[in-house]
């Protein structure tokens, strides 16, 4: 039986959505009877890329960021975060530890969080064309619960 | 996001609570750098002991007052990191830069 489901969430890019989006991450994911682990996992992840959104696509406005997240048969969560702000010129450079073009409250390790806490993680930008991160966390099937 | 501070002999602690994020980074932050002008404490210890959630945010906060201490000419130690938010400080290897006990 193919178990496949999907939402999709649009929202302004304000710092009090990165909670929001979390916890509808977290909501989201639950049908997958997750580990504590895996949802934290996938929390600080979504954290991340929201966040990225938040501060970097929209300077000195506000803009749209659409989280999609995707159940998949093979028991793993997809989450897409998409803006349509001014993009990553060099990802590479963008996707390297400590590096950061925010100011000195940004610690430039949200590339490398997402990296570890997740199975794997595409990066697609391009300046003025905005930019799509996609992740993907396989969330263990528990037996006998 | 409230910070908790309690003072004694110029050792300063911090009890940091609920979710460290970039929306509430700034403000405490802010209110770290505050308190550590304020008592130039010799040592500063942040109890994380109430943290629900952190992410790179956390990272940004904790490497900001081990730089304030470090300048001010004291030391900083963690304790009582939950298991999330260790996890987001090894990613980084923060240990390797700060104590934590």
């Amino acid at each position: 039986m193919k178990l496949e489901n999907h939402v999709s969430l649009e929202f302004p890019s304000c710092s009090s959505n990165e909670g929001f989006a979390r916890t509808a991450a977290a909501c989201f994911a639950a049908q997958l009877d997750p580990t504590l682990e895996e949802i934290n996992d996938v929390k600080t992840a979504v954290s991340e890329a929201v966040t990225n959104a938040i501060v970097h696509a929209y300077p000195d406005t506000l803009g749209k960021i659409v989280m999609k997240l995707r159940i998949r048969e093979d028991h793993s969560l997809e989450i897409v975060v998409r803006d349509w702000g001014v993009g990553i010129a060099d990802v590479e450079q963008a996707r390297t530890p400590l590096f950061t073009t925010g100011s000195e409250e940004r610690s430039g390790m949200g590339f490398t969080i997402m990296e570890s806490f997740m199975d794997s993680l595409k990066v697609r930008s391009a300046p003025g064309k905005g930019t799509t991160v996609t992740m993907r966390r396989k969330i263990a099937r528990r037996v006998g619960r | 996001m409230p910070v908790a501070f309690t003072e004694e002999e110029r050792r300063l602690t911090a009890a940091v609570s609920g979710e460290l994020d970039h929306h509430g980074a700034k403000a405490v932050m802010e209110e770290l750098d505050r308190r550590i002008d304020q008592a130039l404490p010799r040592q500063l210890t942040l109890d994380l002991g109430g943290l629900t959630f952190t992410d790179s945010s956390g990272i940004a906060v904790l490497l900001r007052a081990w730089r304030r201490m470090s300048q001010a000419g004291g030391g900083m130690r963690v304790v009582n990191t939950p298991a999330q938010a260790d996890k987001v400080f090894r990613a980084a290897g923060l240990g390797r830069i700060i104590r934590f006990e």
